[in-house]
């Protein structure tokens, strides 16, 4: 593909709002994690709370999509300036012409989740004040997004569970490739709610621990929530240092709708489609942002399609353990991270992992520490055999 | 600097209230034959083991349903095709469980309820039935997903240079939330979109942004259908095809944003 320009980008994580925290985090070797007190939830496990969520204040005009994923929304859309730069695109390409492609795999369903707890005791109807399109269905983080600016073009959100907020990515660069459009609002939001956590929690998959990505001992995810956006344009002789989409790679497992393909074949898939789609080899990436979950399944699978493309050549962590899994928004969450290690020097550790499983021979990065990163790759697969794989590279 | 999104037509599947098939579909469309509206009929996905036959959900049924029907038309191997699925909604029903489930005091949830609770379910048992290892992409823009999906699906096969198979669906929910989202019944559209004019190509589409308003189908009862399953905002384009006309068409998507759909016959 030709590369384009992330000329905008903000995450949003339960390390902080915006890239200083989100930096600061990483290179401390910080977590964000914290035993679950998440609203009435009572389950032994830790999790990744995005702070101040719920004082956001919607739009007295937008008030029918007010929900906790639509406040992340907004706080992550007016972070590190990203609203303003949006604003900006849509000043010089025409509100036609800014396409919006979001992930999410709950999207507002908590607004759902609750409203079932004040159904009319005789009819059992949901209460008034509840707006399904705006808050619980899928596409109302997207719907929202485009409201929100005032757009007038394409819009979608992208739900395919884990790798939602990085095939958008993908998504996004056909639509820029093809010319329907000029520029994109690419990202992905998910916020804590009962179905994720209690969800994991009926499948074995979530840790009473902070997760360990990559550890022998590990147990389970620890859920997260975040918001991560980039703004994604043509861009033909981008300046020096400025952060670039490469390569994108899609694939399907076609094995199990909650367990990865046991030798990682899909997810080696997507990294190779990546590599071919970027014109690069293996040899060419400096690091891997890993998609890491913690779950002795998924390390193991990932770790053997990496070990298959890259052997123990190239850096690699996943930074889940600082973050959390914020599911849908994961991909995009972790191609900013890729970004920071790209105009930063640094590559990020993984907290909480003490002991690498020796089984998986990857080199895999316990403590953050400098290096010169000039491309990365990112995985992130999800439920239903959904991989994707991105490569961010820095412009010379 | 624009390129067309562009694509030939090598298959259709299709299934809606009355409607069990393309070649009914194609009937009623053509005004051979009355649209007698019924609840939608799901066939039993002979491509699942026995088994999982009989836990299909009503969407894994329907996309299977509409997905091979498209696939056996145009003669293509399922295994090699990409997909995108693109559903104003998950699994109703299974959303439902779980939110009750969820406001009692017994919150431990079926974990076989919670992997089918995800938009891409469908998609995800579309893989593991087929063996399709290919990308598959899974969308939703509420009303205007089929246009969503058609126009991830165009810039596929223009890129990608690869069969790209469509399938835009959506299922009802029950009580309480059907009363906030009225989509009556399940329905599923799905084509086949390939690069290159073949010996099985039906038509070629070409999709351009517009802003005039969708024409409404003469018959009433397909009227209804169209606006109230967003996967059937298709239908004036399917009425084209089913009669073998060239034209344009105009389909509801993103307002303001319209589809006009240009059709090359073969």
């Amino acid at each position: 593909m030709t590369p384009l320009l992330l000329s905008a980008y903000t995450a949003t994580t339960c390390l902080g709002r915006g890239l200083d925290a989100t930096r600061n985090a990483l290179r401390a070797g910080r977590s964000g994690l914290v035993p679950c007190t998440f609203e009435t939830v009572q389950l032994d496990t830790w999790m990744g709370e995005v702070a101040k969520v719920d004082a956001e204040q919607l739009p007295a005009a937008l008030a029918i999509y007010d929900c906790r994923n639509n406040r992340l929304t907004q706080m992550g859309l007016e972070t590190d300036g990203f609203a303003d730069r949006v604003r900006e695109a849509i000043a010089h390409y025409g509100k036609s012409r800014v396409g919006v492609f979001l992930g999410t795999s709950t999207a507002g369903i908590l607004q759902t989740e609750l409203a079932y707890r004040r159904r009319d005791a005789e009819t059992g109807a949901l209460p008034d004040d509840f707006h399904y399109r705006t808050t619980h269905n899928s596409f109302s983080l997207a719907e929202f997004t485009r409201d929100y600016f005032g757009l007038e073009g394409m819009a979608m959100a992208i739900s395919t569970a884990c790798s939602s907020s990085a095939k958008v990515f993908a998504a996004a660069a056909r639509q820029l490739e093809l010319g329907t459009i000029d520029a994109a609002i690419v990202g992905g939001v998910d916020t804590l709610c009962l179905t994720t956590l209690y969800g994991f929690a009926s499948l074995q998959l979530t840790s009473a621990q902070p997760c360990r990505p990559y550890d022998a001992a590990r147990n389970g995810i620890s859920v997260g929530e975040g918001a991560a956006f980039a703004l994604l344009e043509r861009c033909e002789q981008p300046a020096p240092g400025s952060v670039l989409l490469l390569g994108t790679g899609e694939s399907s497992d076609a094995y199990h709708m909650s367990s990865p393909h046991p030798e990682g074949l899909g997810a080696r898939m997507a990294m190779e489609a990546a590599l071919r789609s970027a014109g690069l080899t293996a040899g060419d990436i400096d690091y891997i942002n890993l998609h890491g979950t913690s779950t002795p399944a998924n390390d193991a699978a990932e770790g053997k399609a990496v070990s298959a493309l890259f052997a123990n050549r190239v850096p690699c962590s996943s930074t889940k353990g600082a973050t959390g899994h914020t599911l849908g928004a994961a991909g995009a969450v972790e191609a900013i991270i890729c970004a920071l290690t790209l105009t930063d020097g640094f590559l990020p550790g993984s907290p909480g992992t003490e002991n690498v499983d020796p089984a998986i021979p990857v080199d895999y990065l316990l403590k953050t520490r400098d290096g010169k990163v000039s491309r990365a790759l990112t995985n992130s697969f999800g439920f239903g055999g959904s991989n994707c794989s991105l490569i961010l590279g820095v412009a010379k | 600097m624009s390129r067309p999104l562009t694509a030939w037509i090598e298959g259709i599947g299709f299934l809606a209230p009355g409607l069990p098939d393309w070649p009914t579909a194609r009937a009623v469309l053509r005004d051979e034959m009355p649209l007698t509206v019924a609840p939608s009929v799901l066939p039993a996905p002979s491509i699942l083991p026995a088994a999982e036959r009989r836990r299909a959900s009503r969407v894994v049924k329907l996309t299977l349903a509409v997905g091979l029907e498209a696939a056996a038309h145009a003669g293509a191997d399922v295994a090699t095709l990409a997909t995108v699925f693109s559903a104003s909604g998950a699994d109703g029903h299974n959303c439902h469980a779980l939110c009750e489930q969820l406001a009692t005091d017994d919150r431990q949830i079926s974990p076989t309820r919670f992997h089918n609770s995800v938009h891409n379910a469908a998609a995800g048992y579309w893989g593991i039935a087929t063996g399709a290892m290919a990308p598959c992409q899974v969308i939703c823009a509420y009303d205007a997903s089929f246009g969503a999906g058609l126009i991830d699906a165009l810039g596929q096969v223009v890129l990608d240079h690869q069969p790209t198979l469509l399938i835009a669906y959506d299922s009802e929910y029950p009580e309480p939330l059907f009363a906030k989202r009225p989509v009556p019944d399940v329905a599923g559209v799905a084509l086949l979109l390939t690069p290159e004019r073949s010996e099985r190509s039906l038509a070629s589409i070409t999709v351009t942004p517009a802003s005039a308003a969708a024409e409404p189908l003469a018959d009433a009862a397909l009227e209804a259908l169209r606006v109230s399953i967003p996967a059937l905002r298709a239908l004036p384009l399917l009425q084209k095809l089913a009669c073998g006309e060239a034209g344009q068409v105009c389909l509801d998507y993103l307002p303001p944003m319209q589809l006009q759909v240009d059709i090359g016959l073969c």
